[in-house]
């Protein structure tokens, strides 16, 4: 129980002074899939099943390369800004949302990094 | 979390069914959700009987001959009865809209009428507005200038006051904000579309001096960007207004600050 005015329960702790950044970064994002998405089909599909050596020569080709690593950069940066928006949406229990929102930048920041080291790995050569 | 299910005491139990008109020509059914505070009950859907002859054409008018010839007690809030004090919004066949412009015709089968969506409810159909209000007043709908006040008065032009339209027209009625899902799940933050549209129409005025603070006003994950472009206010406004766009044009002021 606790006795506040109406206008102070809609003002609360203030305006938080960002959240364009992050709405514009889930736009430029999604924009930015699109080109690199189709790039990225185009040199996996051809080695997808050609054995190791067929993978490798594909991502030899620096342009491939960096197109591959882009797409998976972008794309989990892109996943960690959606699921923060569904975690904000519908999780309200203070301490589950933190735990929910630290767990995913970590599991997003992880798997992203993995999946860029694995590129180039592949790509230099080893 | 979110709650899909309604707490126990809020689930709506079969009411009673008052008897029909045996000589009635057009009569319809009425399925109307009641609530009383003051016993402990759970709410319940009440079925009535209405002679359409023998009232007006609109939604509004069967509920007051309902009040008035059936059952007395229903509660509810009107005002105008001509769509411009925005006390009458409920949920009508499955949409929010004024009970005084929403034609009896565009009805197929039993009228359905329940308060506006996830409010706390007052009583049968009036919705607790409170918070609603504040956050209307919390964007300061009002005229914020730095300029001295002009002798006569603050002159406009007329493009610019053009762009006032389809902004002004708003009525708070709250029928957009109860529509929209976000402002179902985080209403306590998020200001919704009515105050949003307010918000706009303070924005877009030449005349206003406060534009960068009512932008840093809004400026958070919660207050405006729980907007997900769902659009369930644009397609609900009773008034044919578009707070989906006024939304968007804020966003778009955001990033023009920015750039
Ligand atoms: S924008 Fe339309 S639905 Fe929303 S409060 Fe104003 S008049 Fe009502
Ligand atoms: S009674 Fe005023 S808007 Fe319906």
């Amino acid at each position: 129980m606790s006795i506040k005015t109406p206008m102070n329960r809609v003002l609360g702790l203030g305006s938080a002074k960002s959240g364009t950044e992050h709405w514009w970064a889930q736009r430029i994002s999604s924009v930015a899939l699109v080109p690199l998405t189709i790039l990225f089909l185009f040199p996996f599909l051809s080695a997808l099943g050609g054995g190791y050596e067929a993978v490798r020569a594909a991502y030899a080709s620096p342009f491939n390369a960096l197109v591959a690593i882009l797409f998976i950069a972008v794309n989990f940066l892109h996943l960690q800004q959606g699921l923060q928006v569904v975690i904000e949406d519908y999780v309200h229990e203070k301490r589950s949302r933190t735990v929910m929102m630290f767990c995913n930048t970590l599991l997003c920041g992880l798997l992203g990094a993995a999946g860029v080291f694995a590129i180039a790995k592949l790509s230099f050569g080893a | 979390m979110v709650e899909f299910t309604l707490p126990k005491n809020s689930r709506i139990v079969q009411g009673k069914t008052w008897p029909k008109p045996s000589d009635g020509k057009k009569v319809k059914a009425f399925k109307i959700y009641r609530w009383d505070p003051d016993t402990k009950a759970n709410p319940r859907v009440d079925t009535y009987y209405v002679d359409l002859s023998k009232c007006g054409p609109m939604v509004l008018d069967a509920i007051l001959y309902i009040k008035n010839e059936i059952d007395p007690p229903l509660t509810f809030r009107r005002s105008c009865r001509e769509g411009i004090c925005g006390s009458c919004a409920m949920n009508i066949d499955g949409a929010n809209t004024l009970a005084c412009t929403k034609g009896l015709d565009e009805i197929s089968g039993a009228v359905r009428i329940y308060p506006l969506p996830h409010m706390p409810v007052v009583k049968d159909l009036v919705p607790d507005l409170t918070h609603f209000y504040a956050q209307h007043a919390s964007i300061q709908p009002w005229l914020e200038t730095r300029t001295p006040a002009p002798e006569k008065e603050w002159r406009q032009s007329v493009d610019d006051r053009k762009k006032m339209d389809g902004l002004y027209e708003c009525i708070l009625c709250a029928s957009c904000s109860t529509s929209c899902p976000s402002y179902w799940w985080n209403g306590d933050r998020y200001l919704g579309p009515a105050a949003l549209l307010q918000a706009y129409r303070w924005l877009i005025d030449s005349r206003d001096e406060a534009t960068g603070e009512r932008l840093d006003h809004l400026e958070d994950p919660f207050r405006l960007y729980r907007c997900h472009t769902i659009m369930n206010c644009s397609k609900t406004c009773p008034k044919g207004l578009n707070p989906a766009k006024a939304i968007a044009e804020i966003k778009k002021m955001m990033i023009e600050r920015r750039v």
